[in-house]
């Protein structure tokens, strides 16, 4: 069945998610990542909240003047109207009074999002026959997908990425240093507001099919992910949209598979699924390579103050520097250090001997701020620089115990 | 620009004024009901290092940034090379503090000198060679070659000021403001900001630098510009950096020692 689904093989309306879904998770992620970059991700939610009484209104007008109720073009105008009183709103809210961005964020998605709760319920109790699906936009609900509404995606999602392309440059400069951007003239507030409404584009695209309490999720988890593979902003952009894109393919995929699996929060848990393992096993962001490169370093940090220890005839006490020690060939189980290990020792601490030259020269300022208590002196400075510094210390010194 | 400057009464001896690289009349701004800036009048001397000086909270900073137009002001007219500031932006580079961006963004050392170029690349503009070898070679005028291809995060708090001025320098600008660019740098990082400020300095470009560290004025500088909310001072050191002015900006903040010491200084 799953391979059915993901090769596109479980009929029309299936097929039409999945590529509606895999266009979506590619517009969301790729836009989500400026509003990630610019630390305003809440931002989003609330723009989608805001939707809501916007789709009741377009729905109350459309079945006032005789016409479909459920005319998709319709209701999504009627929501990204909304949305932008939402935005505009919250952008009110933050520059002209003293609430905080945040606070401006929950006074808008929670005042929007009951207004329209109490609009679903007023249609409701109208008694038009076909008011049912538009609690669907609150989850998405693809059961009664037409290719008009995937067309409403492919072109309403590919409108969005195009425009993202084209101010990208402007997006970025403002999202890395504000202050920069505006001293060279870009107008910082109405950049902000184009990437607010290419966010809420994407909400309103993604209405039907993940819904507007979890589109934020599309918008974000991708960028997230994304940031732990790569340090280039230009790459995190590309990897969201994939993130995002492959996301919303298998999650229409999967959901086709069985009965009775929702579209959109199956979307939504495979993103996840995504950033679970980026945070995870992600080379060098990721939890492991970060539990991995503490480890080494303790164990660095072991073996050097073992050797000085040594070095110096001091008793070694950390049953873990002594484990250390004895792996590495420096001392016998018993505890007393072997002809290499003595070696090593008497190394470790001339080092040390040396790197006190060099952090009390002020010729060696620069080499001096390398010190760490662990970096090898060689790999900082040449052989004849160490070969004048021995001069000043002195011959070898031997060690005993 | 003549009717403007007759409509608003400009004497000859401020013709001047009105052609220099930044002027600044009347300019206040404030956060809440507290001037941080207050009625400051200010023309920056054509091709010379310019050093705000003033105690902590003095407005230098706000100053630089309502001069730019990244804070808005209450009053003032702020003009560059004698036109409206807007018309002006090419002509300016701004080096902000360092604090005031997140330094674990995702970008390189390179993209970031690359934003200085953002006028050339224009939106769609490819990054092409020549782009490139620009910004490699502001990068080599502060020492950062090297450092093209890191993430800014892995930078020292001296290289990302240094990364900073080369962004600027990309832009060819005639006009270099720079906020506490010496602000917890090491001493290399000093040197090499000072010799490429200089090296403007000696090609024609204006400098102004807000600054804190008094004991380095002298050295570095033509000119000062000693601010406490108010305007205390401002011309040529040897003139304006004096133990009166500096009394009059620091108040009893700055120990009489310390002024014998730069009175001794300024001989």
């Amino acid at each position: 069945m799953l391979w059915q689904a993901l090769t596109l093989q479980l009929g029309y309306n299936a097929t039409l998610v999945a590529i509606g879904a895999t266009l979506l998770g590619i517009s969301a992620g790729v836009t989500g990542t400026f509003l990630f970059l610019r630390k305003r991700a809440l931002v989003s939610d609330a723009i989608s909240h805001a939707t809501l009484p916007g789709v009741c209104l377009a729905f109350m007008a459309l079945v006032a003047f005789g016409g479909d109720g459920r005319n998709l073009i319709g209701l999504l105008a009627g929501s990204a109207l909304s949305a932008w009183v939402g935005l505009l709103c919250m952008n009110w809210l933050t520059r002209h009074t003293r609430l905080a961005e945040d606070a401006a964020i929950g006074a808008v998605l929670s005042v929007f999002f009951g207004f329209g709760v109490v609009l679903l319920t007023v249609i409701q109790s109208m008694g038009v026959g076909r008011q049912a699906g538009l609690e669907g936009f609150l989850l998405g609900s693809t059961a009664g997908m037409l290719w008009a509404d995937a067309l409403v995606i492919a072109v309403g999602g590919a409108a969005t990425l195009a425009l993202v392309m084209i101010i990208r440059r402007p997006m970025m400069m403002v999202a890395f240093d504000p202050e920069y951007a505006v001293a060279r003239g870009l107008p910082m507030h109405r950049i902000d507001l184009m990437m607010m409404g290419l966010v809420m584009a994407v909400t309103v695209v993604g209405l039907k099919i993940v819904g507007l309490i979890l589109i934020v999720a599309l918008l974000i988890i991708p960028p997230v992910t994304a940031r732990f593979w790569t340090d280039r902003s230009d790459r995190v952009v590309v990897l969201a949209g994939l993130v995002g894109g492959l996301a919303g393919y298998l999650g229409a995929a999967l959901s086709a598979s069985a009965p009775n699996l929702p579209t959109g929060p199956i979307i939504v848990l495979v993103s996840f699924g995504f950033f679970a393992l980026s945070w995870l096993l992600a080379p060098v962001r990721g939890v492991l390579a970060a539990v991995l490169r503490h480890l080494r370093f303790q164990r660095r940090v072991h073996i050097r103050q073992g050797l000085l220890a040594l070095a110096q005839g001091q008793k070694i006490y950390e049953p873990l520097t002594i484990r250390l020690l004895c792996r590495a060939g420096v001392v016998r189980a018993d505890g007393v250090a072997t002809e290499a290990g003595k070696a090593c020792a008497a190394k470790a601490l001339r080092d040390e001997k040396r790197w006190e030259i060099v952090r009390a020269d002020q010729a060696h300022e620069a080499t001096a701020a390398l010190y760490d208590g662990l970096r090898d002196i060689e790999t900082v400075l040449t052989r004849d620089q160490i070969a004048e510094i021995d001069r000043r210390i002195g011959g070898p010194q031997e060690v005993t115990s | 620009m003549l009717e403007l400057a007759t409509v608003q009464g400009v004497s000859v001896e401020e013709q001047g004024v009105d052609y220099s690289p930044l002027a600044i009349r009347g300019l206040t701004v404030s956060y809440g009901q507290k001037p941080a800036v207050f009625s400051v009048d200010m023309a920056v001397q054509p091709g010379a290092m310019t050093a705000i000086i003033g105690p902590n909270g003095a407005g230098k900073s706000t100053l630089l940034k309502a001069a730019l137009g990244i804070v808005s002001p209450l009053s003032g007219l702020v003009t560059v090379f004698g036109q409206p500031l807007e018309d002006q932006r090419a002509r300016i580079a701004y080096v902000p503090q360092r604090a005031s961006v997140d330094w674990d963004f995702p970008t390189r050392v390179i993209d970031v000198v690359l934003m200085g170029l953002s006028r050339q690349l224009g939106l769609l503009g490819r990054v092409r060679a020549r782009h490139m070898a620009r910004a490699m070679d502001c990068l080599n005028r502060v020492g950062m070659r090297e450092f093209s291809d890191r993430q800014i995060g892995q930078l020292s708090g001296g290289q990302q000021q240094r990364v900073f001025l080369a962004r600027a320098l990309a832009q060819d600008a005639d006009l270099y403001l720079l906020d506490e660019p010496f602000a917890g740098v090491d001493a290399a990082t000093e040197k090499a900001i000072i010799a490429v400020l200089k090296s403007l300095k000696e090609a024609g470009k204006t400098v102004v630098v807000v600054h804190h560290d008094l004991a380095t004025v002298t050295d570095y500088f033509d000119h000062v510009f000693l601010i406490n909310t108010r305007k205390v001072a401002e011309g040529p050191v040897a003139q304006a950096f004096t133990a009166e002015t500096l009394q009059a900006a620091y108040g009893g903040r700055l120990a009489t020692a310390q002024i014998d010491q730069i009175s001794r200084a300024l001989g």
